[in-house]
């Protein structure tokens, strides 16, 4: 082969190798600054292709163009009503201006690590500044709920009001922090934070369980008495009833009886006063025959009307 | 590619001109390249295609052409249910799945709005829907799709009370979470729909378990208490109440008995009593002596006695008038002078 050729081949190839490195692609999920012997050149780029620079003069620095998530330690916090929690949060953010973000942070763990810092900081801040409650809760309870709980026949927990509730409190957090992560210029902006998780410690948690064991031995006792209770409402009613019926019964027999009684003694009273005497003899005779039996024994004399015979054929 | 590239040497035969070995490499890379070119995108999924890294279109499934080395293809399975669990994960999937809870208890424990805690298992079953928001929006998808369900369902139960949330708040509960949960995937471009949330086990913390228990039993015993009242109520009431009746048709039945009774004797009073008088004399005489002879042969001892032997009586004892009449018992009557006049 001629050595003119040799040459030519290795001149193209040589092309082609500075002309590779010049050439970059741009993922939808990714976007770029360049720099030319460390310093930043133009706007970064964000839209994805195929893009050209200088090869070799100018550098490509790749960043993540999509939201990243962060992460927080759990961490222990104490409230203003002095109650230890675990509170793990996580927040949302992106890189907003890739060339401060490149000055100031150069990678992501980097950026994680002052977002930890600012964000732990003023969750921390946030919690101690609210009673447990607030970071618990999101709202005050509708009468809807209230009357749920007594329709399951609990008392309807009075829960104590609260001001802002959870809610408002990230809210007041992410708007703090992200004003913080914009004042130090990192190229980053924090979109959104939440409580992820907050329990109590252990040591609370126990005296916590030990509450809501009371608590439920508490309504379990007052199932009880109330079953009792209302046992001998029912009892005392039945007694009630019991009484008033058979009362009323005898009532209404007495008087139904008595009235008969008046009503024959009237009809009696009525027959008998044509002729008092003759009742007085009439019933005299009913008497006597109905006393007599075997075992009666008369004795008589001669004065008796049917005997007055026996002694005299014509009496007086 | 390359291990085709390298074993063409060791077939190497000896006498190939090197332009036919350049053909042979050629129809290799095209053939290589073109293959590359087509790829299948499964029944459940999409493919979403990229042009040095830049989006270009979406394709469903099937065999579909790409530009060989300049586009590239991810595909994501966006008609796949895809699910998350809470609190405990699914070690084998079966008639009879196996779980696992141990690890997972941080997950579920949560302090409600009355502070105290629960334990709440739940699933959330969702798909894809928009294959470049879930690629290219969000990093680390599946994760932070967790950390944003483990805060709406946390923030949803802080707003109950315990009692709510392990009794009948549930479906409101997995309502509200599906809800938000949508909203937050929706803000945070994830391009995830959120088909359902589902509890699965809600429970007191286990060292509370027991009285938990124990206030089902309380409101059984009550129950039963109320039950045992109100069945003796039911036994005895009625009863009395038929007793009552009886009482009072017995007193109705005795003023009818009493009624007529008065009414027939009065009757029959009237009757003797209006004949009597037509002739008084006579009938008191008949009346008398007809009473006489009725009694006299019932009557088991007779003693007649003249008015002037009158004086006897006491000297007779009652055992010799006994003894005379043979009567058992005695039952003396001393009739003095009968009839009235």
């Amino acid at each position: 082969m001629k050595p003119k050729l040799i040459i030519a081949a290795i001149v193209l190839a040589a092309l082609v190798f500075v002309a590779l490195d010049g050439l970059y692609i741009v993922d939808e999920t990714q976007q770029v600054i360049i720099t030319q012997f460390g310093n930043p050149v133009g706007q970064a780029i964000a839209e994805p292709g195929l893009k050209f620079k200088l090869p070799f003069i100018q550098k490509s620095h790749f960043f993540e163009k999509r939201f990243m998530e962060w992460d927080g330690d759990p961490n222990q916090v104490p409230t203003r009503d002095k109650r230890f929690i675990w509170v793990d949060t996580y927040g949302r953010w992106r890189i907003s201006d890739p060339l401060r973000y490149f000055q100031r942070l150069r990678d992501e763990r980097a950026a994680q690590s002052r977002l930890d810092d600012i964000l732990d900081g003023e969750t921390r801040n946030a919690i101690a500044r609210h009673d447990l409650v607030e970071v618990v809760r999101t709202s005050n309870r509708s009468a809807e709920d209230i009357q749920l709980d007594i329709e399951v026949g609990e008392d309807a927990a009075i829960l104590e009001e609260i001001e802002k509730g959870r809610a408002a409190i990230t809210a007041e957090i992410l708007k703090v922090a992200s004003q913080r992560v914009k004042e130090a210029e990192l190229g980053i902006e924090l979109l959104d934070l939440r409580f992820k998780r907050i329990n109590y410690v252990e040591e609370v948690q126990k005296e916590v369980f030990e509450r809501m064991i009371a608590e439920r031995q508490r309504a379990a006792a007052r199932f009880r008495s109330e079953g009792e209770g209302e046992a001998a409402r029912i009892r005392g009613e039945k007694d009630r009833e019991l009484q008033r019926i058979q009362s009323e019964a005898y009532r209404q027999a007495q008087e139904i009886q008595g009235k008969a009684d008046a009503e024959a003694t009237g009809i009696y009273a009525e027959a008998y006063n044509r002729s008092p005497s003759f009742y007085s003899f009439l019933k005299s005779l009913e008497l006597y025959e109905k006393t007599a039996d075997p075992s009666t024994v008369m004795i008589m004399t001669t004065d008796a009307d049917f005997l007055k015979y026996l002694k005299r054929t014509n009496p007086r | 590619m390359d291990d085709n590239v390298i074993e063409i040497p060791k077939f190497k035969p000896p006498n190939l001109s090197p332009r036919l070995i350049a053909a042979i490499i050629g129809a290799i890379l095209v053939v290589v390249i073109v293959s590359s070119g087509v790829y299948q995108v499964e029944a459940e999924e999409e493919a979403v295609v990229l042009r040095f890294g830049s989006f270009v279109r979406t394709s469903g499934p099937g065999l579909h052409f790409k530009i060989p080395l300049i586009e590239t293809v991810r595909t994501v399975p966006v008609q796949r249910q895809l699910k998350q669990e809470f609190g405990f994960r699914t070690v084998q999937a079966n008639v009879r799945s196996r779980f696992s809870e141990r690890k997972f208890g941080d997950e579920s424990l949560m302090l409600t709005g009355d502070l105290n805690v629960a334990v709440v298992e739940w699933i959330v079953q969702y798909r894809v829907v928009d294959s470049f928001k879930y690629l290219f929006r969000v990093v680390n998808i599946e994760d932070t799709f967790r950390d944003m369900n483990e805060a709406v369902m946390r923030q949803i139960v802080g707003n109950r009370t315990v009692t709510e949330v392990l009794t009948v708040g549930r479906q409101a509960i997995e309502s509200v979470v599906k809800e938000q949960l949508q909203e937050l995937c929706d803000h945070y471009e994830t391009g995830i729909s959120v088909d359902q949330v589902v509890l699965q086990d809600v429970n007191p913390p286990d060292p509370v378990k027991p009285s938990w228990d124990e206030v089902n039993q309380a409101q059984q015993q009550k129950d039963r208490l109320i039950n045992e009242a109100q069945t003796e109520y039911n036994t005895v009431i009625p009863r009395a109440e038929g007793e009552a009746k009886q009482l009072v048709l017995q007193a109705e039945g005795y003023a009818t008995n009493r009624v007529n009774r008065s009414q027939g004797d009065a009757a029959r009073f009237k009757a003797i009593s209006d004949e009597f008088r037509k002739a008084p004399e006579v009938t008191r005489q008949r009346m008398y002596l007809e009473t006489v002879e009725k009694i006299l042969p019932q009557v088991g001892g007779k003693l007649f006695l003249d008015t002037e032997a009158e004086g006897v009586l006491p000297l007779l004892p009652l055992e010799t008038i006994n003894r005379i009449t043979n009567a058992p018992r005695s039952n003396a009557v001393q009739g003095g002078g009968g009839g009235s006049k």
